[in-house]
This record gives structure tokens, sequence and C-alpha cells, in this order.
């Protein structure tokens, strides 16, 4: 608190007027329709609309294609987030270790961060493009079929690929943050005790680097869930029959074809519930930190 | 350093030597698919390094655009995305600098309210209220505009926060020592708090740019026009199902034009990068 302030009536109000108006336009108001239309039925043809309470969330959860597409995401959120994180944590305890030219490898390993979900989707797509892609070509010297426009898990191994690559940097540099904080001397004294490095790893490493593993694993499912549209709109499209769906991705798929109008709310105000949820989670977490 | 190993460093280095490489293959590739003929690509017979065709493909690209998909040459969409990024970052940080300010530097009724108005956006990322967000900027007549490319994204719950913090560390006594220079809230604003923000501006900025080079989601339903579009929407349209008629070199050749800047951001602006990462995810 300022013990120091400006005593003006109106200056604040416009000061925070561009921002305010802005929220209000373009995301309260949207978000209060959302929530409005999810309780609303409308006619075929778009003419008469009637208030049905809970009826649009009852018919949702009782489709089986809601329960896939939930399916769907949470084995694409937990794929991509084993991975990256395992190599990202792989890679910054080795960037960690006193080494020669050590910022260089941190240059080299971050900035797919600035690459665009939708362009590496292209990235990889090219790669496992079927009939001439590097990769695919690779997989079939192995003998396998390699088709994800027909095969459900080969689209998927591709989508969970591009989107894992793309984080693996970002968890790189919140790793190795997190390593450099974590005090020598402790590592020093399990040394002298006897411990080598892998048991000093799991020890000690490990659980002092839990609160930042556990805050990462909340960004990668929000990540997985919410930013990885590009790259499943760029490769697969959702499909094949909808193998790659997801939940946001069902949301502009369902809305865009125009028909159920309370249904594709109802869709809306879920993932905006899973939102809130972890978005609560990951601010519990920046207070135990603030604790320590 | 806790102990020699008998091998020296030589595993770690392996490690993030292999870990680098599997990082830089895909664009690489990309990078090699744009030097080639079209048939060398598709025949499956494209060599590992780089063919004779750079100049005429990126030229191509760049000013004539794909035949057979969005015919927008790519430089268009080059600069639209430009636009795009700076408007979304330097109007994300005008607007919450000053939202900023007037939270921590004025007292009014309403003070908590617009707080909380602002911090529970970041509960509302575009991707839960795409239709109803899309209906308003139709309704606005913001479609195949870049007011309707930037407005909607451009309040920044995220900004404002790491705003207002920072003015919380900043002492007390400048602003006294000002006032008794007689300057208002404005001169403060502009001869104090500026200047002392501008690290935490450029930090902010380079996060910012790549958010808004990468968008995809928002460009994509509020541009209709091949002329508004992004390069981030244009290289997906030119990727047509049916492979003959995709021109993959000139789809990688617009993959590596859409990396560039961000990528440059990032590796020039390091410091900063990481710095602004770090805060802006506090």
């Amino acid at each position: 608190m300022k013990r120091s302030i400006f005593n003006y009536r109106i200056l604040p109000y416009a000061l925070l007027g561009p921002q305010i108006a802005i929220t209000i336009i373009f995301f309260y108001w949207p978000a209060i329709q959302a929530v409005w239309q999810s309780f609303l039925l409308q006619d075929a043809f778009g003419l008469s609309t009637m208030f049905v309470g809970m009826e649009n969330y009852v018919t949702l959860i009782h489709q089986p294609e809601y329960y896939h597409t939930l399916v769907n995401t949470l084995l694409f959120s937990a794929l991509v987030a084993l991975i990256s994180l395992s190599i990202a944590l792989l890679l910054a305890v080795q960037a960690d270790k006193p080494l020669r030219a050590g910022g260089v490898y941190r240059t080299l390993l971050i900035w797919p961060y600035a690459v665009a979900p939708a362009v590496a989707g292209v990235l990889w797509a090219f790669m496992f493009q079927p009939s001439f892609g590097l990769l695919a070509r690779g997989l079939r010297e192995l003998g396998i079929d390699w088709n994800p426009l027909l095969d459900g898990n080969h689209a998927m191994t591709m989508v969970v690929a591009a989107a894992a690559w793309k984080q693996i940097s970002y968890n790189f540099l919140f790793f190795l943050a997190g390593l450099a904080a974590i005090p020598r001397s402790v590592l020093e004294a399990a040394a002298i005790d006897g411990a080598g490095p892998a048991r000093r790893f799991w020890t000690i490493v490990f659980p002092l680097l839990s609160p930042t593993t556990f805050f990462l694993i909340v960004v990668n499912i929000v990540y997985a869930f919410f930013d990885t549209f590009g790259i499943i709109d760029a490769m697969t499209g959702g499909g094949p029959a909808k193998a790659t769906e997801t939940l946001v991705y069902k949301v502009y798929f369902d809305g865009r074809l125009g028909g159920d109008l309370g249904g594709s709310a109802a869709q809306s105000v879920i993932l905006m519930i899973i939102v809130i949820g972890l978005t609560a989670i990951q601010f519990r977490y920046v207070e135990r930190k603030v604790t320590y | 350093m806790v102990e020699q190993h008998r091998f020296g460093n030589v595993l770690p280095h392996l490690i993030l030597w292999i870990g680098i490489l599997i990082v830089a293959f895909p664009v690489y590739l990309a990078f090699v698919g744009s030097t080639h003929e079209p048939t060398i690509i598709s025949n499956g017979q494209m060599p590992p390094w780089p063919g004779s065709h750079m100049i005429e493909n990126y030229y191509r690209t760049i000013f004539v655009g794909t035949s057979g998909t969005t015919r927008e040459p790519v430089g268009t969409m080059l600069v639209n995305s430009f636009i795009m990024a700076m408007v979304i970052a330097c109007g994300k940080i005008a607007i919450s600098i000053i939202s900023a300010y007037a939270i921590v530097y004025f007292r009014f009724p309403l003070r908590m309210t617009a707080f909380w108005v602002i911090f529970i956006t970041l509960m509302l990322p575009v991707e839960v209220r795409i239709y109803p967000t899309y209906k308003i900027a139709a309704d606005l007549n913001l479609l195949d505009t870049y007011a309707g490319l930037t407005l909607p994204l451009i309040a920044s719950a995220t900004a404002t926060l790491l705003f207002r913090q920072f003015f919380m560390t900043v002492p007390d006594e400048l602003l006294e020592a000002s006032r008794i220079d007689g300057a208002g809230p404005f001169r403060f604003f502009k001869d104090t708090l500026l200047p002392l923000s501008r690290t935490n501006m450029a930090a902010l900025f380079v996060i910012l740019f790549i958010y808004g080079w990468n968008q995809y989601l928002w460009p994509l339903l509020i541009t209709t026009r091949d002329e508004m579009q992004t390069i981030v929407i244009g290289i997906k349209k030119m990727i047509v199902t049916a492979d003959a008629i995709t021109e993959w070199q000139l789809v990688m050749a617009t993959a590596m034009l859409a990396m560039l800047p961000p990528v440059a951001v990032v590796v020039l602006m390091q410091k900063l990068f990481v710095r602004g990462l770090v805060e802006t995810e506090k």
C-alpha cells in the first residue's frame, strides 16, 4: 500500500477506461452470453428459443462423442506433459552442470518457444507426410504401415510429437531456474556421505524440484488443452474420425457448423470451469512458494 | 563442482547435443525442403542437404504466392502479422501500464473492483468464448479489419499485475520529491515512472510480440478476405488434403519466414525474453 498518492477524482477512471472497456466488451459480455445461451434451446430454424435449464449440459454429458473427446484431451495432455517434461528435465540437469560453453546450450534449446503452434504442426506434418515424409519413410522401413490420414493412433502420435517438441524449451528454462535454486552445499554434503550422482538426483534434486515440476505440470496441461488448437487444426483437423479432437477443437468445430448454439455454449462453459480450476491450482502453488 | 568424473564431462555434452539436434531437426528439414524442386520432394527423393532452388522458391513465396490455394503473396501476410504483433504488444503494454498506475497511485471508489475485473480475465481465454466474441466483433463491424484482429486480444491481466507489482516497489520518496518539484500526475508518470519501467516494458514486449505473432484461432475467425490473412493462418491454408496440389517447397519457405521474426527476437533478446517469461508466469 502506497502512503503517498494523488488526489484526483476523474483521472483514475480515465486511466482505467480503455482496459476496462475492452474487458467488458470482449471478455465479460461474451462470457455472460455463453453462460446464458447454455441454458437456452433454439429450434431448428432459429425462430424461437426457450429456457431449458440444465438440459443442454445433460444432453452433452450423455453424448458418447463428448465423452470420447474428453478422453482424447486427457490422453493428449498427459502424453504431451510427460514427454516434454521428461526430455526437458534430462536436458536441464545436464545443462545445470558446470560445463564449458553452457550458455550456448541454453540459446540453442530455448528458441522453439517462439515457433507458432500451427507452424510447429506444419513442420511435423512435413516429416510425417505419408507418401514422402522422412519419418514416414523410416517408419515404413521398420514395417509400420504409417497412415495418419486413416489411423487414429498414428494421427495422435503425430500431434503429440509436434506439441511436445514445442513445449520442451519452456519446460527446460523453468527446470533450469529450479535447479539453479538448489543449494550446492546440500549436494556437496551428500557427495561427502558417499551418495553417487543417481542417488543424489533422486533423493535430493528431484524432491527439491517438486514445486517447479508441479507448476510445470499445470502449465503443460493448460498448454495442451488450450494452446494446441493451431497444431491440431494444421495437422489433422481433429481427424481421422475425431481421433485427435480436443475439447477446444470440438467447440470450434461444432459451432462452425452453426447448428446447436446451446450445446456449443454449454461446452464453452465447461471449458471455462476447467480454466478457473487450473488457474486456482496455479495460484495456490504461487502462494506456497511465497511462504517457503 | 561436487566430484570429478572419470570421463570428464563428455556425457552431459553428448546428451545436450543430441537434444539440440532433435529440437533443430524439423526446422533444418524445413529449410532443406524450401530449397528444392517440388517433384524431388513429392517423389520422396529429397536429399538431406539444401538444393539449388532457394532464391527462386523464396521469391515466389514472398511476391507471388502459391498458385493453387491462397494465391496471396506471403509478403502481404508478413506485413499483416507484423502489424498485428506490434499493435497487440504495444497496446497491451500501454493500456496495462496506465491501469496499474491508476490502481497503485490513486485512491477512488471501486478501485479494488476495477482490479478484480481485470484480474478475472485471466480465466477467460479466447478459446472458451469463441463464438460470442466473434458475434460482438461482427456486430461492431470489426471483421477483416486490423482493429478486429487486435482489439479483442489487447486487454492483459498479466501485464497489469506485473506493472502493479513493480510500482509497489518504487519508493514513495520519489513521488514526494517530484511533488515538491511541482510535478502533477502526468509529469510524474512521464519523467519518473516510465523511465524506471523501461526494462520491464522491454521484457514484456518480447513475450507479447511472440504472443501476438503466433495468434491462430482469433485471426482464423475474424479474417475472411485473403489480403487480411496473417502468415500463421496463411501457411495452414496452403496445405491441401489432396497432396498433388500442395506446393511443399513454398509451404516450407513460408514456415521459415513465419518462424524467423519471433525466433530472432528470442535469440537476440535472450536476457529480456527469459526475464519476461519468468515474470509473466508469477
